[in-house]
């Protein structure tokens, strides 16, 4: 075997070993729907999406996940309501405006808040949060759309503020000096030429946050209650899509109507990660091609 | 120019100024004080709890008294068979992606599906490993089944690290390389390699901490309530920290009982898993301050 | 020209040394600028032609560990006393860059960000004010149509021009230009140097440039520097066909630098 066959061997496994992502990507889709459309013999998509019941222990069961996706969606709005402003804030403060130390230390803070497992912030918020909501605001239980959307706000600030972060950093110096040398302030610097610049790395950085929120998992099953049914208050229980699946795929059947229910539930969640994802990438790709002056 | 007669438009610049400074520093402190308050609290109540014993023994009486051995034992397997599964794939697809592809569609699209995978939520990769690995490959639930899911939900990590720690290696290393006529596959194995090594080793440990702390991949895929037998085999269940925490927080009847074992395990799995970050932020900045170039 | 002080001169250094963190980049600078003239600043690169200019509305607080001793009086005022804002300093005293920096906005935008900033809201002022300072900077007839396009779309002559009328329309008393040219092609360079010519007699110029043929033709005194100390500072006439200083001939006749 020559060199140069050898190099080209060794390319060509590389390039089929980095199509793994992708593959697993095909195959999470192939495997959800092979585990997830057989509901649809008994359900249609219609009633699945829109049907405000789901009882899916009864019989005859009853399959609608939009009380689900009700609560997916209200605990990732609410969740962003506090998580934007502190990610985008704090990013602000780390690119433009903490001293070095500073600057290093609040970094490492949110990489470790990061790091927190989410099981471990579910459990804060039961033990903690849950007690102290329960008391101050007189509930039936402080295991409610507000517990769950502080908690997520948690998890999704270090991923709005370490993007954000990044897009700011990348705001070219020059736009900078431009505007102190016309008589602006830091503020107005930051407010009017920094921020609109990275505009859209912090739009990335806001919807890859608000993806987090609403897929994850193990916070939403232990503090948003649980109730599967459209909440009137932030006070009242939720049950996100994520937190139904994994506090019900143990006791359902395999293979039942149930399991099933449970895998759809499933490709509705990817899809809209996925859709958040792809939008982001979309923004942030364009981002890519604008870029600073240019002669 | 006149001497300083700061005018009132000029003060109300100045004031919009330290309002935004002000919520600006709120937040940061927020931030600070989220972190410290949890750590604080769980420190706080669960190093009560810690001792050689609850770390070495098994629990008893129906997981009300005890210790957490077992759970540790298969935290430490399945994070071990994930970072085996995704370090060779990610470092090489890194590779691939960064040494090798030319810009293009393919690359396009190994990217975005790298993007994607980031965000699929840790449940969805649930159900794909009881789906593919669990059911259609006939793994049962098993520590073969988990490292092997919780490896792909840490590989888009491992990718985007390896590709950073590559992409930082100056160019002119591989073109001195390279002039000496030492082909392609060599100079990257044995110039960018080794200067990516220290980029590679943080992005690995991070996903290290990531995979321990990762609770809905693996409830479908090998996690147990409880085993009365440390596991034999790859395709053994096996119990581990953040499930346990779980299975302890809500099920059963006994949760005020086993707040205390609730405690120690959250704090052990706190310790673990910052404890791995801090160590990979460490050798991070260790590494900003001594670069070579 | 000495005798009547206060109505020449606008801007002077006294004793200035400046510092970037250890590395002291001007040393002594004592130096004048007068009026409605064209000041040209030369000299090898990085001999601190930049820092000076710099030091001249503030831009260098903006570096960390970037010191100054010495006096800057503008108006008799020294700018480096603790009470003066930076901020008024640099609304009086305008700075074009050496590559052209447009915001990423409307050509429209880019003119009235500073106006804004200081109070300007009135949309018919605005558009007076963006056409005034358009005009002054010649390129009203080139982008009359397209005030609401990116000023990112225009050539870089245009957005060089661009740049110069958006100092212009804070109405400043000093315009400052670092090497205003040197990313330009020559007939865009041309343009701007007829800008110049025009501009001088309702401004105070002060510009940095590395190309001597042009502060031949465009300044009325020039300054030389060397490594961080100003050489000779006359009359560019005088420096371009008899300087004082040994140095200055070899610099302008192309013996070293
Ligand atoms: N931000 C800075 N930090 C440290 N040193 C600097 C900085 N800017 C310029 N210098 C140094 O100061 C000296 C003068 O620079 P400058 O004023 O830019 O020169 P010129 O404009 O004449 O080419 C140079 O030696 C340069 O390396
Ligand atoms: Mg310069």
């Amino acid at each position: 075997m020559t060199r140069h066959q050898k190099e080209i061997i060794i390319k060509n496994v590389f390039f089929i070993l980095s199509l793994v992502s992708i593959l697993v990507l095909g195959l999470i889709v192939v495997f959800l729907f092979r585990e997830g459309l057989p509901v649809f013999r008994e359900v249609s998509l219609r009633d699945f999406i829109f049907g405000m019941e789901w009882y899916p222990t009864y019989s005859p069961p009853s399959y609608g996940i939009w009380p689900l996706i009700v609560g997916s969606l209200i605990v990732t709005i609410f969740s962003s309501l506090i998580a934007v402003p502190l990610g985008v804030l704090s990013a602000v403060y780390i690119s433009e405006i903490a001293p070095p130390a500073i600057k290093e230390i609040l970094k490492s803070i949110i990489e470790l808040l990061a790091g927190l497992p989410s099981v471990v912030l579910g459990f804060f918020g039961m033990v903690i949060v849950a007690p102290w909501l329960q008391e101050t605001f007189d509930l039936p239980t402080g295991l409610n759309i507000i517990n769950a959307s502080v908690i997520l706000a948690v998890m999704a600030v270090p991923t709005i503020s370490s993007i954000s972060e990044d897009a700011l950093y990348a705001v070219p110096n020059e736009f900078k000096e431009a505007s102190y040398a016309l008589g602006a302030t830091k503020f107005e610097t930051i407010a009017r030429i920094i921020v609109p610049a990275a505009l859209s790395g912090i739009s990335t950085a806001v919807i890859l946050g608000m993806a987090r929120a609403i897929g994850e998992t193990m916070v939403v099953l232990m503090v948003a209650g649980g109730a599967a049914a459209i909440p009137e208050s932030i006070f009242d229980s939720v049950r996100p899509m994520p937190a139904s699946i994994a506090a019900e795929m143990g006791e359902a059947p395999f293979r039942s109507g149930h399991y099933h229910a449970l895998f759809a539930t499933g490709i509705v969640l990817f899809l809209m990660t996925l859709a958040f994802n792809l939008v982001a990438d979309y923004i942030s790709q364009k981002f890519k091609e604008v870029g600073s002056a240019t002669l | 120019m006149t001497r300083q007669t700061v005018s009132g438009a000029m003060k109300r610049r100045y004031l919009k100024q330290h309002l935004f400074f002000g919520a600006v520093r709120l937040s940061a402190i927020i931030l600070t004080l989220a972190l410290g308050g949890i750590l604080f609290y769980i420190l706080v109540n669960g190093i009560q709890v810690i001792s050689w014993e609850f770390l070495t023994s098994p629990p008893t009486d129906s997981m009300t008294k005890g210790g957490i051995m077992p759970a540790i034992l298969g935290t430490l397997y399945l994070t071990l068979g994930a970072i085996t599964v995704a370090l060779p794939l990610g470092v090489v697809a890194a590779i691939y992606l960064t040494e090798y592809a030319k810009q293009g569609k393919i690359v396009r699209a190994i990217r975005v599906g790298v993007n994607c995978l980031a965000g699929v939520p840790s449940v969805v990769f649930g159900l794909f490993g009881l789906g593919f690995f669990v059911v259609f490959l006939k793994f049962g639930s098993s520590i073969l089944a988990g490292a092997l899911t919780l490896g792909i939900v840490i590989l888009p990590t491992i990718i985007g690290a390896s590709e950073e720690a590559l992409k930082g290696v100056p160019q002119t290393f591989r073109e001195a390389s390279l002039a000496l006529g030492v082909s392609k596959w060599l100079t990257i194995w044995k110039i960018v390699l080794p200067n990516a090594l220290p980029g590679i080793l943080t992005g690995s440990i991070l996903g290290i901490g990531r995979a321990a702390g990762e609770t809905a991949p693996i409830m479908f895929t090998a996690a147990a309530f409880f085993t009365a037998k440390l596991p034999g085999s790859i395709f053994d269940e096996v119990m581990a920290l953040p499930y346990h925490v779980y299975v302890l927080a809500t099920a059963g009847t006994h949760i005020e009982q086993t707040r205390p074992i609730q405690y120690g395990t959250v704090l052990v799995l706190v310790a673990l898993v910052l404890g791995i970050d801090l160590i990979a932020i460490v050798i991070r900045s260790y590494m900003r301050r001594n670069k070579r170039w | 020209m000495e005798n009547n002080h206060l109505d020449t001169e606008i801007i002077k250094t006294k004793d200035v040394n400046f510092y970037y963190g250890a590395f002291k980049a001007l040393t002594d600078i004592t130096m004048n600028f007068e009026k409605r003239k064209v000041t040209a600043l030369i000299g090898p690169s990085g001999c601190g032609k930049s820092t000076l200019l710099r030091l001249l509305n503030r831009m260098n607080d903006l570096i960390a560990g970037a010191r100054v001793e010495g006096e800057v009086l503008f108006e008799g005022m020294n700018i480096y006393d603790p009470e003066v804002d930076p901020v008024e300093v640099r609304r009086r005293i305008g700075m074009v860059f050496q590559k052209p920096n447009p915001f990423p906005k409307s050509i429209f935008n880019n003119i009235t960000y500073g106006p804004r900033l200081t109070g300007t809201a009135n949309k018919s002022d605005l558009e007076a004010l963006a056409e005034q300072s358009l005009k002054q900077a010649v390129l009203w007839d080139e982008v009359k149509d397209i005030l609401g396009r990116s000023a990112m779309t225009l050539s870089g002559g245009q957005q060089q021009r661009l740049c110069i009328a958006r100092a212009l329309a804070m109405k400043p008393d000093i315009l400052l230009m670092d090497e205003p040219t040197s990313a330009l092609d020559p007939i865009s360079t041309a343009k701007i140097e007829e800008l110049i010519d025009e501009l001088k007699k309702s401004y105070t110029i002060i510009i940095v440039t590395h190309n001597m043929q042009q502060a031949a033709r465009i300044s009325d005194k020039t300054g030389f520097f060397y490594i961080g100390k100003l050489i000779e500072y006359n009359a560019t006439e005088k420096i371009f066909t008899n300087p004082d200083v040994k140095q200055t001939e070899d610099y302008i006749t192309g013996r070293f630098g």
